[in-house]
């Protein structure tokens, strides 16, 4: 099995392994799977130079748990003199002048990353399969997808390249792939990471997070992450949870609210089994397991492919080629210049969304599409509120299915939407949700999603270590 | 529901994307696939509650009404795909 964060640090501080070390086995490490197209950049200049300044700083006594720690950004978070594409031709050669928030606060950490992560492109997929740089390979089956939008970070992780990768979450980008590829991943409450510096699809609700092996190493790098920022005005000005202390807290008295409509009729037998078993386990380290009901979660893939596109049609007009971004030759008057831009720069799910976002938002339709969406995004939120009254976290399967065939549902749009049934009412209310291994069905990984209330971050990483003590899904990896 | 093709030019042109007679007839069909899925909303009971635009219903942050943002012109123009003399150059607009 790979090495935990914790682990990683002890070695590092023991000298038993340098920075450099790390960062070069990385790199040779990502090189080698390069069939699985999980990196837009690499970038080995750039990391081994922040390992070197690692190395000093841990020479120097630096006790930070992620220095000298290798991981990779997915390829939406901004980096200064570091391509940053968000997986489209419209940002093909685009270099930012400045890091995302999120990055500086890995740099200050001393985390050393190594590259960019593939991913759907402006994040909108949910199979990887939308990337201008070509679909990932799902390290378990190269001919399934990773997941998506955050495919690339999945897949590096799951293929044991890096032990750790940021990824964003705005339908349920972190948690389905996490799921997908048999790794943990966390979607923490809207607000509680800086989205700043973060390429945005649809504000109110994208999430940056983290994928890692284990909710103990997810709960050492959310820590490093999360904080508030007054650059982002809907960053939660409000004390961080030590994620790390708070891993002890057993699961003794635990609430869990089982969500029948996650085990609708889309959901494979095996998939249910391997949840309902991983639950059965839950209860056995002392949880009680209560039935729940959502009873609008069927109104949350309508409600979000009305409200995400809206968002998208408005956040993605600020590309039209004439600050940066791709730009089509020889344009013959302005609108020539935005309408040939945008055709060219952008692909097919990203035009789509953004036809029916400017659809839902245009005069005649706004009240029957978008405002009747957020009515929808309301009723969903309050079912939450009304089962976190009795239990102190809701269950169900990540994802209805396994990872399915490359191939499989691009030319159904509407399917792959369905993919999203389990994992999209959360970012509609907000709340903070992690997936973790819970077995396999047809020798593929299964993820069990549990759910929080707002800001309980801490119970929702408590409660997945609590499960990994107890079980070895976690440490499964794939066949090189 | 179906959405005829002067509908698609327009929102089309709305969001400056091109969509050409020949495109015109699939993207609609494609939309209307999407719209359809988002009208399972009009069979929920949903009148007369209030729309949520937002997770958190916070107060929007104020700050203080100071200069924060130093003059990065140079490093933001040299990004644009065409820029000449300080500003950003684009095909004619007047005649």
């Amino acid at each position: 099995m790979a090495s935990s964060i914790a682990q990683l640090a002890q070695d590092l501080r023991a000298r038993k392994a340098s920075a450099t070390e790390l960062t070069q086995a990385a790199l040779a490490r990502a090189r080698a799977r390069d069939d699985l197209n999980a990196f837009i950049t690499l970038d080995a200049g750039a990391a081994l130079a922040a390992a070197q300044r690692a190395d000093a700083t841990i020479t120097a006594g630096d006790v930070q748990p992620l220095a000298g720690i290798p991981f990779v950004h997915k390829d939406i978070f901004c980096t200064n003199g570091i391509r940053t594409t968000c997986a489209s031709r419209m940002l093909e050669n685009f270099v930012p002048p400045y890091d995302a928030a999120v990055v500086e606060r890995l740099d200050a950490a001393h985390a050393v990353s190594i590259g960019k992560a593939n991913m759907d492109e402006f994040a909108m997929g949910s199979s990887n399969e939308n990337s201008h740089f070509g679909a990932v390979k799902n390290p378990w089956d190269a001919t399934r997808v990773p997941g998506g939008s955050s495919g690339g970070s999945a897949a590096a992780v799951a293929a044991g390249i890096v032990p750790f990768a940021t990824g964003t979450d705005t339908g349920g980008s972190i948690r389905q792939p996490a799921a997908f590829c048999g790794i943990t991943g966390i979607k923490p409450t809207y607000g509680r990471v800086s989205r700043y510096g973060m390429i945005a699809y649809a504000s109110s609700l994208d999430c940056g997070g983290v994928l890692a092996r284990s909710a103990a190493d997810c709960a050492q790098v959310l820590g490093a992450m999360a904080g508030h920022d007054a650059r982002d005005a809907t960053s939660v000005d409000r004390p961080r949870e030590d994620y790390v202390a708070a891993l002890s807290t057993t699961l003794q008295g635990l609430k869990i609210g089982i969500a029948r409509e996650y085990f609708g009729a889309g959901v494979e037998p095996g998939v249910a089994a391997a949840v309902r078993a991983a639950l059965a386990q839950c209860e056995k380290l002392g949880a009680t397991l209560v039935d729940v009901s959502l009873p609008n979660a069927a109104l949350a893939i309508p409600a979000y492919y009305v409200i995400a596109p809206a968002e998208a049609s408005s956040n993605l007009a600020r590309y039209d080629g004439v600050r940066y971004g791709h730009r089509c030759g020889d344009p013959k008057t302005l609108e020539d210049l935005y309408t040939r831009s945008r055709g060219e720069g952008f692909g097919v799910e990203v035009k789509r969304r953004i036809l029916v976002g400017t659809y839902a938002l245009s005069a005649g339709y706004y009240d029957a599409y978008y405002l009747r969406a957020q009515r929808a995004r309301r009723v969903i939120a309050n079912d939450f509120v009304e089962a976190f009254g009795h239990v102190d976290l809701i269950a169900g399967p990540t994802s209805p299915t396994v990872a399915f065939k490359l191939g499989e549902k691009t030319s159904d749009p509407l399917a792959m939407y369905a993919a999203d049934v389990n994992t999209v009412a959360v970012n509609l209310a907000g709340l903070p949700a992690i997936s973790i291994p819970a077995g396999f069905s047809e020798d593929l990984p299964v993820g069990l999603q549990l759910i929080a209330p707002a800001f309980h971050e801490s119970r929702l990483l408590a409660a997945a270590h609590q499960f990994q003590l107890a079980t070895d899904w976690h440490t499964r990896s794939p066949r090189a | 529901m179906s959405i005829d093709t002067v509908t698609i030019a327009r929102i089309a042109r709305l969001a400056r994307l091109p969509v050409d007679a020949r495109s015109a007839t699939q993207t609609a069909g494609e939309l209307a696939r999407v719209l359809d899925l988002a009208g399972q909303l009009a069979q929920a009971p949903l009148d007369g509650v209030a729309p949520m635009a937002h997770p958190h219903a916070q107060a929007l942050a104020w700050r203080a009404d100071a200069v924060t943002e130093s003059d990065r012109s140079d490093a933001l123009l040299a990004l644009a795909p065409d820029a000449r003399g300080g500003l950003y150059a684009v095909p004619k607009v007047l005649g």
